[in-house]
């Protein structure tokens, strides 16, 4: 295979290896040596998605489920050029393998390439490959499997057709590949699985054809997702479901002061308690195995315990005051310094500050991992976006090799980011160090999780225009927050996710700067779904309808006059939008509406929110969305993400705040962090555009126009305009 | 103590202390995980069940006050033979994360059971305590007025 060394690294090139009773297919990738099942020893990376052999065929999705229906649409891109119906396909997650590694972590953007942050993002999408990570999130895991999912499909179906000449005795044009079959013009059918063996002895063509769109029969049409009849019967696995014989269950206490440590404990009371079969001093906190999960915990409520101080101020205001502080530094990145924003000019200035709160995910399911120790090897079963990482953080925890961890990732009950941080899956090697020989599940209490979240940071910005006969003379930005990438990777680096949403938004203003400052705060951070985009997009957005208000325009044409110079795609979202809600800029005594608009993820999204007055209550009515989803994968899951996305922006515009006092978290359950249900969830009317040749990110994109179009109805609303959130703290919402 | 449990109609006997909730019994003690932990507190809903057929949560319900027969998630039908309200839900395409789900189809089937044909408003009061993160709201909505109209076709 040395001659495929000339091909470049982007190129695929399809391969196939034998494996036991069949086949698998993947997509070899020359870049460096990668360990993985059936890699090659020559440099090169096989990704073995497709596996044929007699159970049927297997797509292995390396990218874990958490609701975005990923599984099934990566399912999907093979299915189609194998011409298989997508029912017939079984899908595994596989183990961490650098061979899953992805492409890339940041979706490029098709404008404004040669901006000066831009360089950065071309390492930042080198990053995975260097780093042999394997991450589900970022909303890139379409965007990544576009091309090489569909390539492995095709060239099976290539390779399936060859041996099913062969079996037959017939040219090649005279089979074709069918409904998981290939069929002869005579009408005889030999089923892939029959074929599988055959199929390993014959090379696949370097680069097969891939379908036409238009010929598409699974691609573009709503799929029911793979994993529904699981989910509505009680029968799918989540990690916090899994269940060894002779497990024990625990539970877990950490720092409330975080990563504050512990001075003391006493758990003489505890270890007597019913079930109770050992408490585990783990340094920085403490957990209780019993025989059954209510019983540890409460053993673990009978714990006396004295914590460290907190590595952070202790109250929200100083917090607050010391990300505030952060504008007396130089600036951690400038996304943008173009013009000469220090010029006088003429006309009016505009200028606001605003601020939002701490956030937590609260994903459904509680974090939880089980795992088993055994004295050379640890078992590992975790709902988790980030294997490779993880695999080796355990191995580490326990003083083992990596090669000796075996990680399950299992479904899981909600990511939203939470679980592309992997403490979770450390703490329950660690308590399962502690029981040799047992199988144990660590399963923290909803406020063991909500207090010890990686948080989506409190962030400040300052924004400053200059308008000079309605038009945006100059434009400044300066946001301050603590930085997530330093926290997530323990090391400082200047961190675009401070300034995403925000300096990288296809708006044509001549003179303009955008800076992101670095917060001294040590609060553990973590990716909230949509990053940065969540709170920049409210900046962002809420101070471009500032400034429309203050030029005497229409926030749509204002919006259109700034973006049509410069992104079509983004343009056309905003003009669908308000076609869709019938925007005239005039809303009738009662009824507030506002728009915004975000391009996150290769996908420019344009929200409109209708708000009506109840009796002094705002209820959100409706929500318009239109999107540019590139290609369109599969419209009935792009349409439950987007709508999905949105309610989780409203929820945090409205309701959601994490507080601190004495260093520890307030909120601790639903009770304090209250989220959006089914009597105030909004109406929702979506249209999908697909205007690019590959899909852009759909999981995350949803969110950050949520909370200013919000933010700017209520504007339209009451005349007040909202510099912070939560929305609740001023406003009354129907219930 | 040993405690009696009647649960989609098979008796089970389990020995623990009577202030368990029946949500930890029925997860961790007879292994049937279709129930979910969500809050512990009742302010999310995942792990409604029936008891004698009202929906009650059951972190909330004691092994010991448990005073009729329990159906779980896995009592009202199975993937190969789904109910009617679990079809719905699989036709609508509901789930995504799909961890509040087991909870959300237990409070629709009793509501289903008392109102054949829930308006807005009847569901919107029954489901307010059924939380969903991903925010499935109005798929679910769709499922229980399919799920209405099938039952009542189906007789
Ligand atoms: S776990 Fe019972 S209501 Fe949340
Ligand atoms: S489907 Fe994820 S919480 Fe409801």
């Amino acid at each position: 295979m040395g001659r495929l060394r000339t091909f470049t690294r982007r190129t695929f090139i399809v391969g196939s290896v034998a494996v036991a009773g069949g086949v698998a297919f993947g997509a070899y990738q020359v870049l460096r040596p990668a360990k993985g099942p059936g890699a090659p020893e020559d440099g090169l990376r096989l990704n073995p998605w497709v596996l044929i052999d007699a159970r049927g065929v297997t797509v292995i999705v390396p990218r874990a489920e958490m609701g975005q229906g990923v599984q099934t649409t990566l399912a999907a891109l093979v299915a189609e050029e194998m011409e298989m119906p997508l029912g017939d396909i079984r899908v595994e997650h596989g183990p961490p393998a650098e061979v899953y590694a992805n492409m890339s972590l940041l979706i490029p953007r098709d404008y404004d390439a040669k901006r000066p942050g831009a360089v950065m993002e071309t390492l930042y999408q080198a990053m995975p490959k260097v780093l042999g990570l394997q991450i589900t999130g970022g909303s890139f895991s379409a965007f990544d499997a576009y091309e090489p999912m569909r390539k492995a499909g095709a060239a099976a179906r290539e390779v399936l057709r060859e041996a099913g000449a062969a079996r037959l005795g017939v040219g090649l044009d005279q089979v074709r590949a069918e409904a998981g079959a290939i069929v002869a013009t005579d009408g005889s059918r030999i089923p892939y699985a029959d074929l599988a063996e055959d199929a390993a002895k014959i090379e696949p063509p370097k680069s097969p054809r891939l379908k036409d769109p238009a010929d598409w029969s699974i691609l573009g049409k709503s799929q029911i997702r793979l994993d529904q009849p699981a989910k509505a019967t009680g029968t799918a696995t989540f990690a916090i479901d899994v269940r060894r014989p002779d497990m024990r269950f625990a539970t877990v206490r950490m720092s409330p002061r975080l990563g504050g440590g512990m001075v003391s404990f006493d758990a003489s009371v505890a270890e007597t308690m019913p079930g109770v079969e050992k408490v585990v001093d783990l340094g920085d906190g403490f957990a209780v195995v019993a025989t059954n999960t209510w019983l540890a915990m409460q053993a673990a409520e009978a714990v006396t315990v004295e914590w460290g101080a907190a590595p952070y101020p202790a109250e929200t205001d100083a917090i607050f005051a010391r990300i505030e502080d952060a504008f007396a530094d130089k600036p951690n990145i400038t996304a943008r310094d173009e013009g000469d924003v220090e010029a006088d000019g003429s006309g009016d200035l505009v200028e606001a500050e605003y601020r939002v709160p701490y956030l937590a995910h609260a994903t459904m399911e509680p974090m939880n991992s089980t795992a088993l120790f055994t004295g050379d090897g640890l078992e590992l079963w975790s709902g988790n976006q980030a294997p490779i990482m993880l695999q080796k953080a355990a191995a580490e925890a326990v003083g083992l090799d990596q090669d000796a961890v075996t990680l399950h990732t299992t479904i899981m009950g909600g990511g939203f980011g939470r679980r592309a941080s992997i403490d979770f899956g450390v703490i329950a090697a660690r308590v399962a160090q502690a029981m040799p020989g047992t199988p144990v599940q660590v399963t923290w209490s909803r406020e063991e999780d909500m207090r010890h979240d990686h948080y989506r940071p409190g962030a400040i910005a300052r924004m400053a225009a200059r308008l000079d006969g309605g038009k945006v003379a100059m434009l400044t930005g300066d946001v301050a927050c603590g930085s997530v990438m330093g926290s997530q990777m323990s090391i400082p680096m200047a961190d675009r996710t401070i300034v995403e949403g925000i300096g990288d938004q296809p708006y044509r203003i001549e003179n303009r700067r955008i800076r992101g400052y670095a917060a001294d705060v040590a609060v553990p951070l973590g990716y909230w779904r949509s990053v940065g985009n969540s709170q920049n997009a409210f900046f962002h957005e809420s101070f471009i309808d500032e400034m429309a208000h203050a030029a005497g325009a229409d926030p749509v044409e204002f919006r259109l006059g700034l973006i049509r110079p410069e992104h079509a795609r983004s343009a056309a979202v905003v003009e669908k939008v308000a076609e869709m809600a019938g925007w005239t800029g005039k809303t009738p005594e009662g009824v507030g509406r506002g728009v915004a608009f975000t391009h996150s993820f290769g996908t420019p999204v344009a929200e409109v929110i209708e708000v009506v007055d109840e009796d002094g209550s705002i209820r959100i009515a409706k929500v318009w969305i239109a999107a540019d989803m590139g290609v369109i994968l599969d419209p009935g899951n792009c349409e439950a993400q987007l709508t999905g996305g949105c309610v989780f922006g409203l929820t945090a515009a409205v309701h959601g705040k994490i507080t601190f006092a004495d260093g520890m978290v307030n909120e601790g359950n639903f009770t304090d962090y209250e989220l959006l249900r089914m009597s105030n969830v909004p109406e929702f009317e979506v249209a999908l555009m697909a205007n690019a040749d590959r899909p852009g990110g759909v999981g995350e994109v949803g969110t950050p126009p949520a909370a200013p179009a919000l933010a700017n109805a209520i504007f339209d609303l009451t005349g007040e305009r909202v510099r912070q959130l939560p929305l609740i703290d001023r406003f009354d919402f129907v219930g | 103590m040993a405690y009696t449990l009647e649960i989609n109609g098979q008796s089970h006997e389990v020995d623990l202390p009577g202030e368990v909730p029946l949500l930890w019994v029925l997860r961790d003690t007879l292994g049937m995980t279709g129930t979910k932990f969500g809050c512990g507190v009742a302010a999310c809903g995942a792990c409604t069940v029936h008891i004698d057929g009202v929906a009650v949560q059951s972190c909330q319900t004691t092994l010991e006050t448990v005073d009729g027969p329990v159906t779980t998630i896995e009592g009202l039908g199975t993937p190969g033979a789904m109910s009617a309200i679990q079809r719905a839900w699989v036709e609508h395409d509901v789930a995504q994360c799909g961890y509040c789900q087991s909870g959300q189809i237990m409070q629709a089937a009793a509501l289903l059971a008392e109102t054949p044909d829930p308006t807005d408003d009847e569901i919107d009061a029954a489901m307010w305590g059924n939380l969903c993160r991903c925010g499935t709201y109005p798929r679910i909505r769709a499922a229980i007025h399919t799920a209405a109209k099938t039952i009542q076709a189906e007789g």
